[in-house]
């Protein structure tokens, strides 16, 4: 199967490992990975902030760089949402709704397109040490995504997940939300480095680069030992 | 920004850092999760009840003009006097007139958002009548002059020892720790009020058009009281809280109940369909309905978020929002908190004024699964903020996003700029979290990960000439 | 100033809001949801599948009847006679010590109120309201019983008007076997049949003594309505 690889800005600059660890994943299943080169952002920050004709500017030009993909997978939920759920709306009565439209069935979250598309749920990796799983919001509600991960991680050999209380509840980071109602977020990423700490888990691990760097600044902050790892850092691991 | 909205931001900022506050928002919220999710469990199909609930509003809103005139004809013909308000003043002036021609002096109210929505206490205590709030809560925080905390428990925020004291200080009781022994306080004062007022005050949870009737829901009995004893009664209704069959209320009530309290059903849901009638033993001798528009329209008017209209005010967005469980009710500066306020108040009080509160969403989205009507709520905080974007854009965010296009429109100029990061990052440390910060709002209270050294697409590039290279030795 | 209705206008601003159609969307899906394409909106015989499911016989409905109450801290006595049920109103009175009680004439609750001798108000011709406020109990009939929420329809004519069934602070409902009914759609298409197109002013269901969690969501019983709900049912 051929496969493009979606890797959003963050990921490409502060999180590449995900990327990496996707990759190799995705090669040992026997899928023919690619990155198209010229990939840069969805386009999330202006849509979010309300300003859809420069989030059109940007969200045109990943539609041309993806425009030979037949699967486009995502390192992240937020970002994969972003293509598959929030471009038809945007590009709505434009030029390019077609391709948006055209686009968003190919669109997929990492966990998502393992279990659902290749069928996989072992893929093979060991990892010792306990674990718990935030729920990104976007993977969790807009794209359904709440089996798919566990599945995966359940079959990870040395891992023990344990569900923190508020799995399901915002991180708090919600892109320029984060910076622009700076108490708020933090409030709310306090609320899920507590349940986290509830848990007494090693590691905590998302599908959701965004929300780990919020999670992972406040854990630091507070000085929580905790550390957070994309599931594909998890799932590359053997 | 705003006037509204830097006292929005001061607020938030005064909520969160009050710990104690979060914790007792927190635990309570905890409570009513466990009820909801265990009465939810009942159901033999809750989504396929919220898509009914979500058809049947959307059949009585967009039909609103038939429906609503039939509501009318039949409620009027039992001698109802229906009057239809324009603007929130013309529904004030309209009951205070009534209270002025029947010389009224005392007032009972049980619970209603409307009222608050359009200030009647005032206007009613500025004509010279004594104005008593009947549901507890209400009660609680009219003592200490404060707006209702949350649409449905407006007295969430105190604990009992704050009540008791508010109690010894305003009604002279005892002080208890027993929310029993406050209860029964607040039942005793109650008690000769609805026996010496001269008109009840109401609200209403639905108006069912087929039959005329307005019906409302409540626990305490304080509306049944309300609407019982005194020789007026006046519904305050919004006119979008038409549903057109009687029969809906069978799906209604108890989803209200459990979407909103945690309950099965409330206690008591009542169906007034005018005053006393020949051959009744009680009950008032005039009833009046106010349907009130006050912008509703201007909602109506928008296709796109029309589905907010379907509100029934149960609650349940806000008790699942982890943005109010964190501010709270009061921070909000609006009639309606949480996401169904944040969605509605720029449509009723002006885009520009409220728009902040569409910003200040994380678009979680648990508010839109909570919903048990299926209002698209934080898909309308995203169209709020295109919305003001569009109507007036700020001029930093269109410069800062001007540059934005221009580099992710050219990935050579992107790549460039995550290879500047990592030169900028030691810089950074040096003025991390002071004033000159430019990433101050993050990093006051969370660390910054670190760029990577080598970016992913430099990586693939190396990998991919490596790949070639080892091919081609073959 | 008298205020003037501003039906007209508001009409208009009604139907010129709606000459542009809304999508007719569906609930936003949960992932549990499935949502299924729909003219318009489904009939109230629809909900019995979605809503919290009631057994088919009658001793079924009785018993998920008693299981509400149970919940709801409704007090239910299913009696085999009007004898025994006399009997009981009697136990009530003493244990609760009533000194007066208000009723209505009811050919089913009056003979039965009536035999426990107690200064009894009845509020049939009107009464005042202080008189009412005194009484220690209220002996009421329904127009039915609701399975499936443990729930009693009341309505000006079956329960003594409004505020009898409400302003006492022990309300006891006398009730016939054949009142139970399943369900609220139930219910609401009794109370058409008996009613329609004449309806009583006053409709409501009761669903347990009053409560209130307003202070820390704590549950308090009887917050201005009845701190007691007694349902009697008789064959």
């Amino acid at each position: 199967m051929k496969v493009s690889l979606f890797i959003p800005c963050f990921v490409d600059q502060f999180y590449p490992q995900v990327g990496v660890s996707m990759a190799q994943v995705l090669e040992r299943l026997g899928c023919e990975v690619d990155y198209p080169p010229g990939q840069t952002c969805c386009g999330q920050p202006p849509f979010n902030s309300g300003y859809w004709n420069e989030a059109r500017a940007v969200a045109g030009h990943s539609l041309k760089t993806f425009a030979k993909s037949e699967i486009i997978v995502s390192a992240s939920g937020s970002c994969g949402t972003m293509m598959k759920v929030f471009y038809p709306e945007l590009f709505k009565d434009t030029e390019q709704e077609f391709e948006a439209r055209k686009i968003a069935p190919k669109v997929h979250e990492f966990s998502e397109f393992l279990v659902n598309i290749l069928g996989v749920r072992d893929v093979g990796a060991k990892f010792s040490g306990t674990a718990t799983f935030h729920d990104g919001c976007h993977g969790l509600r807009e794209l359904g995504i709440k089996r798919e991960p566990r599945e995966l991680l359940k079959h990870v050999r040395g891992l023990e997940l344990v569900e923190m209380a508020e799995a399901e509840t915002c991180c708090g980071f919600g892109g320029t939300f984060s910076v622009k109602f700076p108490s708020i977020s933090t409030a709310m990423g306090e609320v899920k480095c507590d349940s986290i700490a509830e848990t007494r888990a090693e590691y905590v691990i998302s599908n959701d680069s965004s929300c780990l760097m919020q999670i992972q600044g406040l854990l630091d902050r507070r000085g929580q030992k905790a550390r957070c790892l994309h599931l594909a850092e998890i799932l590359a691991q053997t | 920004m705003t006037a509204y909205a830097r006292e929005f931001k001061r607020m938030a900022a005064r909520y969160t850092s009050d710990l104690r506050h979060r914790g007792l928002i927190q635990r309570a919220l905890k409570g009513y999760e466990t009820k909801r999710d265990e009465y939810k469990g009942r159901y033999q199909n809750w989504s396929e009840a919220r898509q009914a609930a979500s058809e049947i509003k959307w059949e009585a809103i967009n039909h609103l003009d038939r429906h609503l005139a039939e509501f009318i004809t039949k409620i009027e013909a039992r001698g109802t006097r229906v009057f239809v308000a324009g603007t929130g003043a013309q529904a004030r002036d309209y009951i205070v007139g009534v209270a002025k021609q029947n010389r009224v002096r005392s007032i009972i109210k049980s619970k209603s958002m409307t009222a608050e929505e359009i200030g009647l206490n005032e206007a009613l205590e500025h004509a010279g009548c004594t104005v008593f709030e009947s549901d507890l809560g209400e009660f609680i925080v009219q003592l200490r002059r404060e707006k209702p905390y949350h649409l449905v428990f407006p007295a969430m925020h105190l604990t009992r020892d704050e009540i008791s004291r508010l109690f010894h200080d305003e009604l002279g009781s005892e002080p208890t720790d027993s929310p029993e022994e406050l209860t029964m306080i607040a039942r005793r004062v109650m008690r000769k009020n609805y026996c010496a007022a001269d008109m009840g005050i109401s609200g209403a949870n639905f108006a069912v058009a087929e039959t005329g009737m307005i019906s409302i829901t409540e626990n305490e009995g304080n509306a049944r009281l309300s609407t019982s004893l005194p020789k007026i009664h006046i519904a305050l209704v919004g006119i979008e809280k038409i549903v057109p069959r009687l029969e809906d209320l069978a799906l209604f009530l108890p989803m209200l109940a459990t979407a909103g309290a945690g309950q099965p059903l409330t206690c008591y849901n009542t169906l007034y369909g005018g005053p006393r009638q020949p051959g009744e033993c009680d009950g008032p001798e005039q009833f009046h309905v106010v349907l009130l528009d006050n912008r509703r329209t201007e909602l109506l008017a928008d296709p796109e978020q029309r589905d907010a209209l379907h509100c029934i005010r149960c609650g349940a967005c806000l008790n699942v929002c982890p943005i109010f469980r964190n501010v709270g009710g009061h921070a909000y500066g609006t009639t309606y908190q949480g996401p169904i306020g944040s969605v509605i108040t720029p449509h009723l009080r002006g885009l520009q004024d409220w728009k902040h509160l569409s910003a200040s969403s994380s678009l979680c989205g648990a508010c839109t699964e909570a919903c048990p009507v299926g209002i698209d709520l934080h898909h309308h905080l995203l169209q709020n903020r295109r919305n003001a974007a569009r109507e007036r854009p700020s001029l930093s965010e269109k410069i800062l996003y001007a540059g934005f296009v221009f580099i992710m429109r050219h990935p050579v100029l992107y790549r460039l700029s995550t290879r500047l990061a990592p030169v900028f990052f030691p810089l950074h440390r040096l003025v991390k979290g002071t004033f000159f910060d430019p990433l101050r709002a993050w990093t006051q209270t969370r660390d910054l990960p670190v760029p990577a050294r080598q970016s992913f697409h430099a990586y693939w590039n190396d990998k991919m000439s490596n790949r070639k290279a080892r091919h081609g030795g073959n | 100033m008298a205020a003037t209705d501003q039906r007209n206008e508001v009409f208009a601003r009604i139907r010129e809001a709606l000459r542009v159609p809304a999508p007719h969307r569906h609930a936003a899906p949960a992932h549990d949801a499935a949502p299924a394409p729909n003219d318009g909106p489904p009939a109230s015989d629809a909900f019995r599948a979605w809503l919290p499911a009631v057994g088919p016989s009658l001793n079924d409905q009785l018993v998920m009847f008693a299981f509400n109450c149970n919940q709801l801290r409704t007090e239910l006595r299913t009696l085999a006679s009007l004898d025994e049920a006399a009997a009981q109103l009697a136990l009530l009175a003493r244990e609760n010590n009533w000194r007066q009680i208000a009723s209505h004439r009811h050919p089913l609750v009056l003979p039965l109120a009536e035999k426990l001798a107690l200064p009894t108000l009845l509020t049939d011709d009107g009464y005042a309201i202080p008189d009412l406020e005194r009484c220690h109990a209220a002996i009421t009939g329904c127009d039915a019983l609701v399975a499936q929420t443990g729930s009693i329809l009341v309505s000006s004519g079956s329960a003594g008007g409004r505020a009898l069934s409400v302003l006492p602070p022990h309300h006891v409902v006398i009730a016939q076997r054949s009142q139970l009914v399943p369900d609220l759609a139930a219910a609401l298409a009794l109370a058409r049949e008996r009613y329609a197109p004449n309806w009583p002013s006053f409709l409501s269901f009761i669903t347990g003594p009053s409560r209130t969690g307003d202070i820390e969501r704590i549950l308090v019983l009887g917050a201005h309505g009845p701190k007691q709900l007694t349902v009697l049912i008789v064959p």
